[in-house]
């Protein structure tokens, strides 16, 4: 697996693993883990290189694409 | 501190709440109903004579040495099983005593050698002591009689002697054996005058037996016949220092036991709260590797890896370290440099790193080993409950109804807790495990599991749905506990899904392979067999569904109601020693210490003023994604801390081709590890021995770690850090870890009240410690959630993408075995090697036999990542279809086999679950014979010539 592969394939098991939501929030809480927890340049490797992305997972990508900042700090 | 034994009660503490009142010798003494005699006289101060009494085992009552004579009774009764009753008077010295107890010791002492002047014990020996105490001053009876002189040593255990000469059959040893280690290796054989402690094997010999070497019984016996044999070979020792173990995360405290700055023997602290006085071979006495041979101690450099290791000073080190970095980021960017805290180390050590790397690398590319063991521990619970550690602390176990172990195999990688839960389970607790193999606990010694689910390996998620749709659907959910403590609609939203049909045990065998009626009743066991306790291991984090299995976990304990008292909750037992102190401590890229997001601004500005630096707001990569990185050409240089990330990382190749792609690769450890055959600057590190700290176990207890020998290579690794960071312009002036602690405590509010200070006089503090709770939380939410309400999650079983196919058609799972840690850099330096020289591949004799083989033959295992070579150990301890192995030993390097797939939250890595083959083998692979020859080019150090 080439490393823009793999970030392929992480987005859509991020995915699969939000499966029993409804598609609107499940691209939601994608979009939320992408930017929680995927360094810039994964970031910019996923959205230059969108093919092969499962449904949920591109509108997820797409929402960083729009520019969105979804994530809400968390403490102890 | 100078020598003191540590004190002895002679019997175990009663916990009862009510009182009694005697009086002893004329002194009245109040104690809890159940307190003996002997314990009651001890607490004022007052040692009846004693040789088979110890406060770590039951009373025993058969040395006759400690009797006494109470008021109104007839007969001298032996303190150590006479319980304290209201008004009792009791005298422990009076002629008539005097004379029996002479009498019982002179017999004693006319069957031992008299050689104590050059007895290993000499000094530190309790018959001794004794003698002395009871007034013995000659021995009528000469030695022409029977006697049990000159018996042959047993020298068969790597770490103690067994003398049966000096036996005086007290039992100590037989009993520590079986209560507190649990294992009843040990017996009494034979009757009377040939009475004496066996190993219970035909050569009769402590090795070949079913002895784990835990240390009890030496440290039980009263005389020099179990005997360390460093004490043999040193002398008794003159200081002790009471500190942490570093090997697991159950964090055992140990007394090193000094003479000058030698280590005699580690012995375990009867007043550590994780331990309660008890050891494993490896804390005991696996502790050899800190002054190995191999250790390096200078620092060392080199242009590139295929060139030898050139020594140099600290300052060089740090210089070209720097100079190196700065480098590399004004070429390839700011992000293209990242660093790997260490769980080896201290809470101290581990902040600094990730400072490091945040203030003076200037970004978040920082990361730890709990990436590949407990990182979706860290989601999982962080999610569910609001925090990301364990509900309890381990006296918890105590108050357990049911204890249910998944993908934890707690006798060989958490031993010292394991004896605790054997403790328990003796008691009566049920045991529930889910495991693909047959660890020991499903059955052992007075032990055997209710229920054993053997599922597949890659279906945790399904087997905990399962057992979720049996306590919904047949009424067991504690309703008024959902009620008050979690989120109403997200309670309904998952209790919705795990009703569903396709959510049954019967729907979901065929891909579990668990029994459908035995997951239902091991269900119905957790949900209404009182106090239901979660005790869970890597076997539920390495999975691509880890995350998901702790959130599915944490919804059982909701669910039921288990959680918030003593003897429940979900409790991981985390791998490294300091495993749960480096994620406390900061070291995931994405957020900072107390686990607050990188992107909150608020606590960003805290840091930023506190350091005086901008901090990124983007989060980091992590240990994968950095190698990710290293291939595609944008991250260059890495520091690594006490971390082999060669050995312990999946897809051995993968983590090779990043590590060659870097142009930096800084590594500091005690050894030249598998990691630093790529490495262009080595540190050398320093010992748990060799420097003060904290760490921080499974229970969230903070410990203190002391320095009782001076570094071998001249600086603890926090002045290793230090340096490095002044040599990046960070101007630190750290004098010693407390100050960091200091930061740490202002930093971050669940470490708020805590101090070296602190830690000295109350011992250890569980965090959250601050003005709320000032000495600690053994158990976290008890009124009511970190997070407020509880969050169900609902956890769709998604398989794993790694399948068993014609090519690859069995499953290998790994793990861990007792004797050794991790990749085994330390413990492969010490005697451990005597219990497991080389790492073996589990397989059922039906695979066996399919393929020819047979116990102890050379087999391949190959996957789609690589191949390696091991000897095969045929057992049905595994099921058809599915192999194990451990990872301790390089030259096998299983981790050669596992896959790149991972955990789809934390990227922790599927080390559970790969699709292998197995056949006949006459020789190491290809690529383990290039590894070996890498290896050893590698490691070559250029010797300096003599000057003139």
């Amino acid at each position: 697996m080439t490393g823009q592969e793999r970030l392929t394939y992480m987005a859509n098991q991020i995915a699969r693993n939000f499966a029993t939501l409804d598609d609107a929030v499940a691209a939601r809480a994608v979009a939320d883990h992408l930017l929680k927890y995927w360094d810039p340049r994964m970031k910019a490797g996923i959205l230059a290189h969108r093919e092969g992305l499962l449904p949920v997972a591109a509108a997820a990508v797409a929402m960083l694409g729009e520019g969105v900042r979804t994530v809400e700090p968390r403490s102890t | 501190m100078g020598y003191e034994r540590q004190a002895d009660f002679g019997t175990p503490a009663s916990d009862a709440t009510a009182t009694v009142t005697a009086l002893i010798d004329g002194r009245p003494v109040t104690v809890p109903v159940g307190t003996t005699v002997m314990r009651a006289a001890a607490e004022i101060g007052t040692a009846i004579p004693k040789l088979c009494a110890t406060d770590s085992l039951k009373s025993f009552g058969s040395c006759r040495l400690c009797l006494v004579e109470v008021e109104g009774r007839r007969g001298t009764p032996a303190s150590c099983t006479t319980p304290v009753e209201e008004g009792m008077v009791v005298h422990t010295q009076t002629p008539a005593l005097q004379k029996l107890r002479k009498g019982v010791m002179e017999l004693y002492i006319s069957d031992h050698p008299l050689d104590c002047l050059t007895c290993a014990a000499n000094g530190d020996c309790e018959l001794q002591d004794q003698a002395g105490a009871v007034g013995l001053r000659e021995v009528r009876y000469d030695l022409q009689g029977a006697n049990h002189l000159g018996q042959a040593k047993d020298l068969s255990n790597p770490y103690f002697d067994f003398d049966p000469s000096k036996c005086i059959a007290c039992s100590r040893c037989v009993r520590a054996c079986d209560e507190v280690q649990g294992t009843f290796a040990l017996t009494i054989e034979g009757r009377g005058f040939a009475s004496k402690v066996s190993a219970g094997t035909a050569s009769d010999d402590f090795l070949s037996s079913d002895c784990v070497s835990c240390g009890a019984c030496v440290q039980a016996c009263p005389t020099a016949t179990l005997q360390e044999r460093k004490v043999v070979e040193i002398g008794t020792p003159e200081r002790a220092v009471v500190t942490t173990c570093a090997y697991c995360g159950v964090g055992c405290t140990f007394r090193a036991e000094m003479r000058g700055e030698q280590l005699v023997r580690m012995v375990p602290w009867k007043d550590g709260k994780a331990n309660r006085g008890h050891s494993c071979v490896k804390g005991r006495f696996a502790w050899g590797y800190a002054q190995h041979q191999e250790r390096i101690l200078k620092p060392m450099i080199r242009a590139s890896i295929d060139q030898p290791w050139r020594e140099v000073s600290w300052d060089e080190a740090f210089a070209y370290s720097a100079s190196e970095i700065r480098r590399i980021q004004a070429k390839y960017g700011q992000r293209s440099v990242g660093g790997i805290t260490s769980s080896r180390c201290t809470n101290e050590e581990t902040f600094l790193v990730q400072k490091l790397i945040r203030a003076g690398f200037g970004n978040n590319n920082v990361d730890t080993c709990a990436r590949v063991c407990h990182s979706p521990t860290g989601y999982g619970l962080k999610t569910t409950f609001g925090t990301s550690a364990g509900t309890q602390d381990f006296d918890s176990v105590e108050a357990a109804d049911v204890i249910l172990v998944i993908g934890a195999n707690p006798t060989d990688a958490h031993p010292v807790f394991a004896s605790r839960m054997k403790r328990r389970l003796r008691q009566g607790a049920k045991l529930i495990v889910i495991d693909p193999r047959r660890i020991d606990l499903v059955r052992t010694p007075h032990i055997e599991a209710a229920h054993h689910l053997p599922l597949r390996p890659g279906t945790n998620v399904a087997v905990l749905t399962a057992m979720a749709h049996v306590i919904v659907t047949e009424g067991l959910v504690d309703a008024a506990f959902v009620r008050e403590r979690c989120d109403p609609q997200e309670f309904q939203d998952w209790a919705d899904f795990v009703g569903l049909a396709r959510n049954s045990p019967e729907a979901l065998a065929p891909l579990t392979t668990v029994d459908a009626q035995e997951l239902r009743a091991a269900a119905r066991l957790y949900a209404t067999g009182g106090n239901g306790a979660i005790y869970y291991g890597l076997g539920v984090t390495e999975h691509s569904q880890g995350s998901s299995t702790v959130m599915a976990i944490a919804n059982l304990a909701m669910a039921t109601g288990n959680i918030g008292r003593p003897g429940v909750g979900v409790n991981p037992l985390r791998g490294q020693n300091n495993v749960q102190g480096a994620c406390d401590m900061g070291s995931f890229p994405h957020e900072l210490s107390g686990y607050r997001h990188i992107s909150d601004g608020d606590t960003r500005a805290l840091f930023e003023a506190d350091w005086g630096v901008a901090l990124d707001s983007e989060p980091g990569l992590r240990i994968p994604n950095m190698l990710d990185a290293a291939v595609d050409g944008s991250f260059k240089a890495l520091y690594v801390q006490g971390e082999d990330i060669l050995q312990s990382d999946p897809n051995t190749k993968h983590v090779a081709a990043g590590l060659a792609a870097m142009e930096c690769v800084i590594v500091q450890d005690l050894f030249l590890n598998e990691t630093a055959n790529y490495a262009h600057i080595f540190l050398p590190g320093s010992t748990f021995l060799e420097k003060d700290g904290t760490f921080t176990n499974a229970e969230r207890r903070i410990q203190p770690v002391r320095k009782v020998m001076t570094p071998l290579n001249g600086l603890a690794d926090w002045e290793v850090t230090q340096g490095l960071g002044n040599a990046l312009g960070l101007d630190w002036s750290y004098t010693h870890p407390s100050e960091i602690m200091d930061e740490v405590a202002r930093l971050t509010p669940s470490f708020a009240g805590v101090s070296f200070e602190r830690l000295d006089e109350l011992g250890s503090i569980q965090w959250p410690a601050n003005a709320a709770n000032p000495e600690g939380t053994p158990v976290m939410h008890v009124d009511g959630f970190v997070r407020g309400k509880g969050k169900f999650v609902v956890t769709d079983y998604v398989p794993t993408d790694e399948k068993t196919g014609p090519r690859f058609p069995l499953l290998l799972t790994t793990g861990r075995i007792l004797s050794h840690y991790n990749v085994g850099a330390q413990t492969r330096r010490t005697e451990n090697v005597a219990w497991h020289p080389e790492d073996r591949l589990e397989l059922h004799p039906v695979d066996a036999e399919d393929r020819g083989l047979k116990d102890g033959d050379w087999v391949k295992l190959a996957s789609r990542s690589g191949e390696t070579t091991l000897r095969v150990l045929v057992t049905d301890r595994v099921a058809p279809g599915i192999v194990y192995t451990t990872f301790h030993h390089p030259s096998t390097q299983a981790n050669v086999v596992t896959t790149d797939y991972s955990d789809w939250a934390t990227n922790c890595p599927e080390y559970k679950v790969t699709a292998v083959q197995v056949s006949a083998s006459n020789g190491p692979t290809d690529w383990q014979a290039d590894y070996e020859a890498q290896a050893a080019e590698s490691r070559r150090i250029a010797r300096l010539e003599a000057a003139e």
